[in-house]
């Protein structure tokens, strides 16, 4: 069943003829984007830098350095910074990723020269005041412990551990108690000395000011800015599936609920198979009320409150993921039926009706996620980071419709081997049931 | 917040709020129900949140499934709230698909099936909901200041429900509730986005004419008498980490005071909003994130007021800092409110405050779905123009008002203070 592409609906979706796109002499891509129906501005972007740099005994560096950008620069301290932004209802903030640190900012229009200075100062120079330090350290060990607790999280992280065992995406980019502990301030000047620079820098600006505009204040205040330091992006080593299921069961006592994830690794963003995999993932764990992992586990037997999957793919392998937050008692139950999705999804093609759609959902919410500058920042972000192309969402419900079931069935048998998913749940103390 | 905002009231009671917008081509359409937690008695607590997840289960006309697949088919998508004083169903779809979602809504208004079977299998989705929320420290906390909070009005319990109802609530029981208050005179619909309002109108007169008024129970919750002393409880529980939570009783949001207190939450605790969907921006210049964070007291601290039919609370939650005490905390607390009680606020402190809440308002109106949202949000415990007034009302409040409130409101009698303290079992 094709789609019929609603003109009215389609002449909003940004495009090369409404995208500015210019790149300055450092390396710094701006992408730019009116919206004179809002009075106010989003800038979001990233730096090619984050916790493949670190090493594992400070691991969580990069994420600490993007939280310390803003305790204090060579002009404002802490508190001017967020009496500068806050007196205006402007925010900032930055955070730190595996392979990039990003970073959003929001202002009314005529508050827009103040975020792109306070901008370019907490990037190019921070100062990082020891006592701002000291505070921010124990604000994230306290972060820590609180995921220590954090069923969920935890899972998450035992996930990762499994699956990924060997390869840096095994690490947690917000690191341990100890490696927090283990960094000192040389070790962030160090840090942000070497690594930050404009280059591969992107920085989106949508909102009620002319594109043109937007490019010239971001120039005034970071073309001038140079680091011959800026090594290039780590590469990823090979990824190695497991040779056999394996589970990895966390204890956290005095919980009422476990959460648990299957999976494994899945494409890359810029695999052939990504949009197929993408597809497939929805009728698996997404689609209406979570798919058909959400229709057995919590529709059918009513055995979680949520249950669904997940495919990250982005620069390198993500994972592949279904998730659910059962009682414990249920684990194994609801381990079961989504082994048994899985199965499903690997060995039958899924119908005409399930691919359709998902065709059609993933069209048509295209400008629902674009209604606002945030969801208009994000997506033209998402265009430079994959190398997409400017008129990408202009010819996506070409490239959604070009999948086939025998695309998505291939998809998923590329990388869910059912006899090879890892299984990690975090929950309290196992009770027979 | 400029366009014209259509009220009016169909022959049925039902309210009808609509506002054109033509900024992206979606609609997103809110019904509201006068019902949520304090319309339950011991016995039956969580009905109205156990009533709101099963009309999702369907009706003859639109079968369970059949609507979430259309509806994520065109690209929308739907949800559904459960507070103390309300429920809503949304759903925001590009506007030429709109119409399903107001049949549907028509329908469930009084048709949803209520199958036994299915009443059993959501019951442990929702225990196993409340269970992911016993889960964190700040739930276990919150239940039992709201218990202390009030003794005798039904905010007493959280809107989950109590487990022993959770467990033993009946079919008969869910639907009961669900007829005694899901009537057209007890509803409001509030639709925003791009639609022709005169044709918008024919089809809700269309679909929703013929739904018959009822008598809806009255909303007859006793009055919580005045707290003399102040009371304190503690929870211990897993964890390594210390919280401190202060709960005021804070006066309605229809009360005068109420926009007085929303300023001083700004000055004391950072800016607050009344976003569903558009966020908000940090406190870090707040006089209690000084006082507190920056002093290494506790390593966060936030606050919310919420515009209630009845006198609620204000609470302010603090991370304990875990080099310090939950004494020290509290002694730090109460010397930044007694600053507040003995020296005036300056008038750049509120005009800061109230230009917050402007930027905030303007982050919000980017979604057609927050703007649907206010539409119909200030119904529900006192009318539109309630939120139209709500930043000039703002803009209004002195620094005597913001004093005044203080010495009123935040008084250690008046308050609930809980500590959750880790019992480090790990």
């Amino acid at each position: 069943m094709g789609i019929n592409l609603n003109q009215t609906a389609f002449g909003s979706i940004p495009g090369p003829e409404d995208i500015t796109r210019v790149e300055l002499a450092n390396g710094i891509i701006v992408l730019a984007r009116a919206n004179f129906n809002s009075p106010s501005v989003m800038v979001s972007g990233y730096l090619p830098v984050g916790g493949l740099f670190d090493s594992d005994e400070k691991l969580g560096l990069a994420d600490f350095i993007s939280a310390a950008l803003m305790r204090g620069t060579a002009k404002r301290d802490f508190q001017k910074i967020y009496d500068d932004l806050e007196s205006v209802g402007a925010s900032l903030g930055f955070g730190g990723g595996t392979h990039t640190t990003g970073f959003n900012g929001r202002s009314m229009v005529e508050d827009l020269d103040l975020l792109m200075g306070l901008l370019a100062e907490t990037l190019r120079q921070p100062t990082f005041p020891e006592e701002q330090i000291e505070r921010l350290r124990a604000q994230l060990l306290t972060g820590l412990e609180l995921r220590s607790q954090n069923t969920a999280a935890m899972a998450a992280l035992t996930f990762d551990e499994l699956i990924y065992a060997g390869h840096p995406y095994s690490r947690s980019e917000e690191g341990h108690p100890e490696t927090i502990q283990a960094i000192t301030l040389q070790d962030l000047e160090t840090f942000h000395h070497l690594n930050y620079g404009p280059r591969g820098m992107v920085i989106a600006v949508v909102g009620g000011i002319d594109p043109q505009e937007a490019v010239d204040k971001i120039s005034s205040k970071l073309s001038d800015w140079h680091n011959p330091h800026q090594p290039p992006s780590p590469s990823l080593p090979e990824w190695t599936p497991l040779e056999k299921g394996v589970t990895n069961r966390l204890e956290i006592q005095g919980k009422s609920q476990s959460d648990l994830f299957i999976g494994t690794a899945g494409p890359m963003r810029s695999s052939p198979d990504y949009m197929a995999a993408s597809l497939g993932n929805n009728i698996l764990g997404r689609f209406g009320m979570m798919g058909r992992i959400g229709e057995v586990v919590r529709v059918q037997s009513g055995l979680a409150y949520y249950a669904y999957s997940s495919l990250n793919g982005g620069l390198g392998p993500g994972p592949w993921t279904a998730m659910a937050g059962v009682n414990p008692t249920n684990e194994k139950k609801v381990v079961n039926l989504i082994e048994q999705e899985i199965k499903r999804f690997v060995t039958e093609l899924v119908s005409e009706e399930e691919l359709s759609d998902s065709q059609s959902n993933y069209i048509g919410r295209l400008p629902l996620s674009l209604e606002s500058n945030a969801g208009v920042a994000g997506a033209m972000l998402v265009l430079e980071r994959y190398q997409l192309g400017l008129d990408y969402y202009q010819r996506y419900p070409e490239l959604v419709n070009a999948v086939t079931r025998q695309d998505i069935m291939a998809a998923a048998a590329n990388y869910l081997d059912p006899e090879r998913l890892g299984i990690a749940v975090a929950g309290p103390p196992k009770i027979q049931g | 917040m400029d366009s014209k905002v259509v009220n009016l009231k169909l022959s049925n009671g039902l309210l009808v709020l609509l506002k054109e917008i033509h900024t992206a081509p979606l609609v997103s359409q809110w019904l509201w129900y006068r019902v949520g937690s304090r319309d339950e008695e011991p016995g039956i607590t969580g009905a109205s949140h156990w009533v709101e997840h099963m009309l999702f289960k369907g009706t003859e006309e639109f079968p369970g499934g059949v609507l979430d697949k259309a509806i994520a088919r065109y690209g929308g998508f739907w949800n559904a709230m459960t507070y103390i004083d309300w429920t809503t169903y949304l759903e925001t779809l590009p506007a030429d698909k709109i119409d399903l979602a107001l049949r549907f809504e028509a329908d469930r208004m009084g048709n949803s099936t209520f199958d036994k079977d299915e009443v059993d299998s959501e019951r442990t989705v929702i225990i196993s909901e409340r269970q992911g929320n016993e889960n964190n420290p700040l739930f276990l906390l919150d239940e039992k200041m709201q218990a202390a909070a009030f003794q005798v009005h039904p905010y007493t319990h959280e809107v989950i429900g109590d487990m022993a109802d959770l467990e033993s609530m009946s079919r008969e029981d869910l639907y009961t509730h669900y007829r005694a208050y899901y009537l057209p005179n007890n509803a409001v619909l509030a639709i925003a986005g791009d639609f022709e309002t005169d044709k918008m109108l024919a089809r809700i007169r269309e679909l929703f004419d013929d739904i018959p008024a009822g008598d809806v129970p009255p909303r007859k919750a006793r009055p919580e008498p005045k707290q003399t002393e102040e009371r304190r409880l503690t929870v211990s529980g897993p964890g390594e980490t210390t919280f401190l939570k202060a709960s005021y009783h804070a006066p309605e949001g229809t009360d005068p005071d109420f926009f007085a207190l929303t300023v001083l939450d700004s000055l004391l605790a950072g800016p607050s909003s009344l976003n569903m969907f558009g966020g908000g921006i940090s406190n870090k210049t707040s006089r209690l994130y000084r006082a507190l964070v920056e002093r290494e007291l506790t390593v966060s601290v936030s606050a919310g007021l919420q515009a209630t039919i009845d006198p609620y609370l204000y609470n302010i939650t603090m991370t304990v800092h875990p080099e310090t005490s939950p004494e020290d905390v509290i002694t730090a607390l109460d010397k930044e409110i007694k600053r507040l009680f003995d020296t005036v606020a300056g008038a750049d402190e509120l005009a800061r405050a109230v230009k917050q809440a402007r930027a905030l308002f303007a982050y919000g109106s980017e979604s057609i779905s927050n703007q649907a949202f206010w539409l119909g949000f200030a119904e529900m415990f006192g009318n539109y123009e309630w939120f139209q007034s709500y930043l000039d009302k703002l803009a209004e409040v002195s620094p005597q008002d913001v004093q005044r409130v203080a010495q009123k409101y935040l008084t250690p009698q008046n308050r609930v203070l809980g500590i959750y303290l880790p019992d480090n079992n790990n």
